[in-house]
């Protein structure tokens, strides 16, 4: 960390301390950050980066911010320097230009204290929790038929997108689906929540995976071939999905495509390989249309013309995806574990020559987006 | 209010209004007196401009049916399949909830039609905010 190139500008703590029983542990985390914001002078849209020993999703939804840098990390009490020594990396790496961090405890009068992210007194708990879903195939879904009402996609264009990775899982020894799959089967398979059936649903299975980096100068040390880092991006919207703010487009995938276009300064035809982690059938739809591969309501006939599948001009989901690999429950890893064999050149599903891949996650319910752009060239 | 499995929020300090208003047969928003922004879920600040000014206000309990899922795969007690919807209030915040008084099949839940807000007991101090086909029609 370059001494003195990050500074504190704004800091306060909560209204009050002692005894607050009328503020929840989330209502503690924004009043102090209204109180720092006020005496630096800024508002939430001035702010492009969280961190928080709460949840960053939540946090930055209730405060109206939309981030480019988010930090959830929670080790206890000295999280906070923690979250400076990130903030300052991340400032210097140009991720974001002023960074939040809050803290909130409602250690005595604990209201709200199950707040952030589970139990009944969370945003999610009070306002979607007791409308009976199950799960997110009742959630992550529920955005679709706006999406197919306002930009024209098919029940059959969205049942496609599962037959086309399948057929990419049939190159895959370990996915543990491979038989190939037709519309039809799709469209008959179970009723889960309509319109979604079951094989456009993700599986639910047992895994990991790891990754190690370095710098690009100590990579040639080792016997693997370095697969470099050349665009980054992430961002946050919202824990809840109603409160999405455009059903037929992400803002978290935008905000998080575009940052790491910026960064790696590529355009979209310079893509030999794209991952676009798919725990539905319509996350890849979403994904290229707000990475900008695809013009809005043009991504499920652009599936269906075959320009994601084998032998189309830009593979995608090569490993067969959350619907037929594997997916244990957070998938990214195993996406971006596919984007760095086809960088190595030992995929199943090899791409000839493939050199830049695109590899793009959600989490929660289009709660948070991360891309990483890797490229076996060095720049 | 049986054997069904109904979560039941639990609410804070900042969305208690919102809770006492459902319970008296009031759908309750929040505007900045500020930048007039209306907002949700419940927050004593503005989540537009960050003003502390904010004034509850009671909302006129119409909407239009933005998007659902109909759930087949019910929890205990529920009835499926039924509907998970997000509808999109008069005045402009989106709130996810169930839509009844319906059947609760694709053809009959059009996305756009007209909803009022009702209210429904799940607990002593709950009522939940559902929507039902504006203008009484069953």
């Amino acid at each position: 960390m370059k001494p003195g190139s990050i500074a504190i500008t704004g800091a306060a703590e909560t209204t009050e301390l002692g005894k607050i029983p009328h503020l929840s542990e989330l209502g503690l985390h924004a009043d102090a950050a209204l109180n720092a914001m006020a005496d630096m002078g800024i508002g939430p849209k001035d702010i492009d980066g969280v961190a928080t020993t709460g949840r960053p999703t939540d946090l930055a939804h209730y405060l109206g911010i939309t981030p480019t840098w988010a930090d959830g990390t929670s080790v206890g009490g000295c999280s906070f320097m923690l979250h400076v020594r990130h903030a300052a990396a991340a400032i210097n790496e140009g991720l974001c230009e002023t960074v939040l961090i809050t803290h909130g405890e409602s250690g005595k009068s604990r209201v709200g204290r199950g707040g952030f992210g589970g139990g009944g007194s969370s945003l999610a708990g009070q306002f979607e929790m007791p409308y009976g879903p199950m799960g997110p195939p009742t959630m992550f879904t529920i955005p679709v038929l706006r999406y197919m009402k306002d930009r024209g996609l098919t029940h059959e264009q969205l049942a496609n997108v599962a037959v086309v990775q399948r057929e990419w899982a049939g190159f895959h020894p370990r996915a543990t689906f491979r038989d190939p799959i037709t519309i039809d089967d799709v469209l008959n398979s179970r009723m889960i929540a309509y319109p979604f059936r079951l094989l456009q649903c993700c599986l639910v299975t047992d895994g990991g995976g790891a990754l190690i980096m370095t710098s690009a100068e100590r990579a040639k040390d080792f016997k693997t071939k370095p697969v470099y880092i050349v665009g980054t991006g992430e961002s946050v919207e919202t824990p809840m999905i109603s409160q999405m703010a455009d059903f037929t487009s992400s803002r978290a995938f935008r905000v998080s495509g575009k940052k790491a276009f910026d960064e790696a300064g590529i355009s979209h035809d310079e893509v030999d390989h794209l991952m676009i982690y798919d725990a539905f059938a319509h996350l890849p739809i979403y994904g290229l249309e707000d990475l900008g591969f695809c013009e809005p309501g043009e991504a499920g006939q652009f599936i269906m013309d075959r320009n994601t599948a084998p032998g189309g001009k830009l593979p995608m989901n090569t490993n067969g995806g959350g619907l037929s690999y594997m997916h244990s429950g957070m998938y990214g890893m195993y996406a971006l574990q596919e984007s760095v064999r086809q960088m190595r050149g030992i995929s199943p599903a090899q791409v000839d020559g493939a050199k830049t891949s695109v590899c793009h996650g959600v989490g929660g319910m289009f709660g948070a987006s991360g891309t990483i752009i890797m490229s076996n060239v060095q720049p | 209010m049986s054997d069904k499995f109904q979560a039941l929020p639990a609410p804070t300090p900042e969305t208690q209004h919102f809770w006492d208003g459902t319970k008296a047969g009031d759908l309750k928003l929040q505007r900045c007196t500020s930048c007039s922004h209306t907002y949700f879920p419940p927050r004593p600040f503005c989540p537009e401009c960050a003003s502390r000014d904010v004034e509850v206000y009671n909302a006129s309990g119409k909407a239009i049916l933005y998007s659902y899922v109909i759930n087949h795969r019910a929890p205990k007690g529920w009835d499926a399949p039924y509907s998970i919807a997000v509808v999109e209030l008069e005045e402009g915040p989106r709130m996810m909830t169930n839509v009844i008084g319906i059947e609760q099949t694709p053809e009959a839940l059009e996305l756009d039609m007209a909803l009022e807000v009702t209210f429904e007991q799940v607990s002593d101090d709950i009522f939940l905010p559902k929507f039902k086909p504006a203008g009484g029609a069953s």
